[in-house]
């Protein structure tokens, strides 16, 4: 069956790209729906009126952070006050490991304001949390207000079962962090808060609010969170119902939803929102303040308000209604939300694709792992006699074991040399802190390809036949296993890399010739793909760059992402610099294996 | 050769050593695949000081372990480092000893069997020699000791890795011959955790024919033999019953260690086949099932004692595998102990019909449990059938593996009495059927 082995993996390669592919076309999807009983049938009424006194609070709120130069403290918890709720603070202080040039801030100080409304006619062991961000500049200043105005509404209603918590928070996540790790009295990642004075009931879900007009032409949901994951699909399900009712412009990825499935634009459209969706998951970072409730077991997403030139506009009380409408329902849950899936793609806002649909997907692509594993087995088995007991004699382990260690080593290199070195660095060259972590990361990244002539020198001609064949059995069980377990926990990432790194790992040997592959091998590295993926991202979001703008894009993830790990805990470079980088070495010893 | 295993004993206790200081110390006594309610160390730590307290250790629902047990971690509590690295080199010396030994055995009455000409021609290629045989012990040291499975429960102090020694111990006086000794060990090993009750049967098989009396119902030296053996055994069980009463003079414990393993109240998930079913199942059906699943884990015994008894060594490592199984909270711990037999077993290896599916089906289990459990626990996105389809597929695994060693070591033997390669009456290749 030797000879089948390559039809077949390309075969199996071209169906898992055409199922992905496939996944965006309508026919294939499902339509959403309401899961859960305790939201679905139940009639609410929106009534929110006070749109216009929301965008004058927020007007005076702009007004005060203008005069403070930075978040309002005591005018917001004058106001929050004087509209009924128990107002607490909380500062935070956090150092960064490098200063973020994206965000200008390397010391971060601030305070994050929050009051709760206690439920009138329950225990109250449950809350719900309403959030808006206090930016820089000017921006979502009209969030504030409609958050004040929804307190001071919410306030004369008396239908409330659950807390609901309206926080403000400064220096988006990081506040957002330093609140919730308060909340939990959990502490992660080395923060440093005061602990906060007041609580509500366990949270059930939050909604993170961004709107920065007076009046907007649409409203976009964000769903992806930390390290991937998403809330429960009913959350979106709820958003796009009361769209609906309320006859508000909805979209997903800045989307709008189209009807002409059956056209090419029309799918090229859900392919594309989809893949922003795909491409957004993989890269584990939070994509709205929303991202952080999800780690603990909460229901969050973030609405942003879009103001762009269409016709038609929708006020600040339409909005603040939704909401209010939003709340009712959250508030008639009986138990966390759980019917729906926690699993799913969005090609569009009303269309989702479920994970036994796009499995399938991954799974060809990780098939070709297996099959390539067991025709080595196979091959292993069949060809010398030399290996009877199944493990090649000592020698052998060691000539295995020793690509496998250096390869590691390079991984631990990549992943905490970058941060530790860059006071040298900046020293000896001309750069900033953030770029000299961004070049070591490089640097260490590149010098990794060296590796095949230090190994070989380790070993001294001890390579053999079936020494790679043993080095490539265990990279093909290796990846296989990696991906596999990414897959589960964030499909997307697990998908894109299985992308790049199964045809390479399928077909890889030190007899193909040397120079075109380890082109074609570098080319389909993780770094690589990353930033393929930037370049694809921004295609998609009809923002192209050029290619020096890419690579600086390309600079500034890296950096992101780095950040992301240390001040969230995002998994996605450690991931990548300790797992999948010396998994590729791995591959790339095979094929200068001498 | 006692270099190279010393060597080998340096460098596992310098992991241990490392991990112990790392943060990762913190974070696997807590994994669920590592430490069970019954040998979890934060469980010993709480009955401590219970009994510093003045309070019986048995009192609340938290500690499960022996009377013996916390006795003796009251004396080296300071230690408890250095005492679980050393019950493990001690089980890897205790198990390269005992395979040492039992491969001199078997290679003597090869020898025998060769020079008598009772094997056939053709299976001359089946013949081991002491070439392929010197390494064995020295794998099957270092299966134990660089066996991740080791090393995690080591880390996480669970007292899984004294039970092992014990064990190792039992498996090492058995060859050895001091059948007292072995009657000891046995009974500490029972008196630990009731299941390895079942390796009576192979020790005293074992032990007979050491003795050269074969098993015969109607010969008195079989029954002086085995009256003997039984008297030890159950006369040191009794010692350390008698003597854990006294130490706390109560009974509790009774109920607490053994009460505890044998009715399976505690539901924490783990890689054992208990959690999930009794979870889900409805309470009056409880009992049956619980006999059943008991039942089911010492059943074996009597078919295997008796397809096996001429070859007791084996018959041990199939009774530990099926112990570490079908137990009622298994920890990887014990899967160890019984891998580490893997290497003595390297003859087998070309009648091994699935051994990549199974090894690679356990990678896979191994890299997902964490995930599956962190799905299901921190991110709420998946639920316990997720993980339980894990262990599921874990334990089909490792039934697999065993029966594959099982009909592997039975296909071996009958090549070695009817030929290499079989002929059907007419005269075409046959093929063996395990039934």
């Amino acid at each position: 069956p030797c000879h089948l082995q390559d039809p077949a993996s390309v075969m199996c390669y071209l169906a898992g790209v055409a199922w992905f592919m496939g996944l965006a076309f309508e026919p294939f999807t499902l339509r959403t729906y309401m899961s859960e009983n305790a939201m679905g049938s139940t009639m609410v009424e929106e009534r929110f009126p006070a749109g216009e006194r929301a965008l004058a609070t927020g007007r005076e709120f702009a007004a005060h952070k203008k005069k403070v130069g930075g978040m309002p403290v005591d005018w917001l918890v004058k106001t929050m006050q004087s509209r009924g709720l128990e107002v607490f603070t909380q500062s935070f202080t956090r150092k960064l490991p490098f200063p973020d040039e994206n965000k200008e801030r390397y010391m971060v100080r601030g305070t994050n304001v929050y009051g709760i409304l206690r439920a009138p006619r329950a225990p109250r062991t449950e809350a719900l949390v309403l959030s808006a961000p206090c930016s820089e500049g000017n921006n979502n200043n009209q969030a504030v207000g409609l958050l004040l105005g929804l307190a001071q509404y919410f306030r004369s209603q008396i239908h409330w079962a659950k807390d609901i918590i309206f926080l403000v928070n400064e220096h988006d996540l990081i506040g957002m962090q330093a609140w919730l790790e308060g909340y939990h009295h959990t502490n992660t990642t080395g923060g440093d808060w005061s602990p906060l004075q007041g609580r509500g009931g366990s949270i059930q879900a939050a909604l993170s609010l961004e709107l920065s007009s007076d009046v907007i032409t649409s409203l976009d949901l964000v769903l992806e969170g930390l390290n991937g994951q998403l809330p429960n699909l009913d959350l979106a399900n709820l958003f796009y119902a009361f769209c609906q009712k309320i006859g508000v412009l909805c979209t997903i990825q800045g989307k709008l939803q189209r009807n002409d499935w059956d056209t090419t634009s029309g799918y090229s459209h859900a392919a594309q929102t989809m893949m922003l969706m795909v491409l957004k998951q993989a890269s584990g970072r939070p994509w709205g303040d929303h991202g952080l409730f999800l780690r603990y077991h909460i229901e969050a997403a973030s609405i942003r308000g879009i103001n762009s030139f269409r016709q038609y506009k929708t006020d600040t009380t339409t909005i603040g209604r939704l909401l209010e409408g939003m709340y009712r329902k959250l508030n008639n849950l009986l138990e966390r939300l759980h019917q729906s899936y926690f699993f799913y793609l969005m090609p569009s806002l009303s269309r989702f694709v479920s994970i036994g649909y796009y499995m399938p997907a991954f799974g060809l692509l990780a098939v070709i792992l297996l099959l390539r594993a067991l025709d080595l087995w196979v091959q292993l088995g069949a060809s010398p006699p030399g290996t009877e007991d199944g493990v090649p004699s000592s020698p052998g382990v060691l000539s295995i074991l020793t690509p496998v260690v250096i390869s590691h080593m390079t991984g631990v290199a990549l992943y905490t040399l970058p941060i530790l070195s860059q006071e040298m660095a900046v020293q000896h060259f001309p750069v900033s802190e953030t770029e000299a972590v961004v070049l070591t990361a490089i640097a260490i990244y590149t010098a990794g390809l060296a590796l095949p002539h230090n190994t070989h020198r380790l070993l001294q001609g001890e390579g053999t036949e079936e020494g790679w064949r043993v080095l490539k059995l265990v990279a093909l069980l290796y990846l296989a296993v990696l991906l596999g377990c990414t897959a589960l926990i964030n499909f997307s990432l697990g998908f894109i890399l299985a992308l790049s790194l199964v045809p390479i790992a399928a077909f890889i040997t030190p007899h193909t010739p040397k120079a075109l592959s380890a082109a074609i091998m570098v080319l389909l590295s993780p770094g690589c793909t990353l930033l393929y993926c930037v370049f694809v991202f921004q295609e998609l979001q009809e923002t192209p760059v050029s290619l020096q703008d890419g690579w600086m894009l390309f600079l500034s993830v890296i950096s992101q992402g780095i950040l992301d790990h240390a001040l969230y805990g995002s998994l996605v470079y450690p991931l990548l610099a300790l797992l999948i980088y010396p998994c590729w070495l791995l591959l790339w010893n095979i094929l200068f294996w001498k | 050769m006692a270099a190279p295993l010393t060597l080998l004993l340096i460098v596992a206790v310098t992991i241990r050593a490392v991990l112990f200081r790392s943060s990762l110390a913190e974070l696997i006594p807590e994994r669920v695949e590592v430490v069970s309610p019954l040998n979890a160390w934060k469980r010993v730590v709480e009955g401590l000081a219970l009994l510093d307290l003045g309070v019986s250790p048995y009192a609340g629902d938290v500690f499960h372990e022996t009377p013996l047990i916390i006795y003796f971690f009251h004396f080296v509590i300071d230690y408890a480092e250095i005492v679980f690295m050393m019950a493990d080199a001690l089980t890897a010396v205790a198990l390269y000893l005992a395979v040492k030994d039992y491969n001199k055995t078997v290679f003597r009455k090869q020898k025998y069997a060769l020079e008598a000409e009772r094997y056939p021609l053709d299976c001359l290629e089946l013949i081991r020699t002491p070439k392929e045989m010197y390494y064995i012990p020295l794998k099957v040291a270092m299966f134990y000791l660089l066996n991740p499975f080791t090393i995690l429960s080591c880390v996480a102090k669970s007292t899984c890795g004294l039970n092992n020694a014990v064990i190792a111990l039992f498996i090492l006086c058995t060859v050895k011959g001091s059948s007292l000794m072995s009657a000891i060990f046995l009974a500490l090993a029972t008196y630990q955790s009731i299941y390895p009750l079942t390796l009576f049967a192979p020790a005293l098989l074992y032990l007979l024919q050491r003795l050269y009396i074969p098993v015969n119902w109607q010969r008195s030296s079989f029954w002086l033999f085995t009256t003997q053996y039984t008297f030890m055994y159950l006369g040191s069980l009794c010692v350390m019953v008698c003597l854990s009463f006294f130490l706390l003079s109560s009974w509790d414990f009774l109920s607490s260690v053994y009460g505890f393993i044998l009715s399976v109240p505690d539901l924490t998930p783990n890689i054992g086949l208990f959690w999930y079913f009794f979870a889900e199942m409805f309470e009056h059906f409880r009992l049956f099932f619980i006999c059943v699943f008991q039942i089911n884990v010492f059943f074996y015994t009597i078919p295997l004692s008796i397809k096996l008894k001429e070859h007791p060594i084996f018959l041990i490592f199939m009774q530990i595998a099926i112990i570490s199984i079908f137990k009622s909270y298994p920890t990887v711990g014990d899967i160890a102990l019984y891998m580490a037999f893997l290497p003595a077993w390297n003859h087998l290896y070309r009648f091994l019909r699935n051994i990549f599916l199974v090894s690679v089906v356990l990678l896979a289990c191994s890299a997902l449990f964490p995930v599956l459990w962190h799905l299901w626990i921190y991110a709420g996105s998946a639920n316990s059938n997720f993980y339980y389809a894990i262990t599921l597929l874990f334990n089909v695994a490792q039934i697999l593996l065993v029966s594959d060693y099982f009909y592997a070591y039975l296909r071996r033997e009958h090549h070695l009495t009817h030929g290499l390669y079989l002929k059907r009456k007419d005269g075409s290749e046959a093929t063996l059927v395990l039934k």
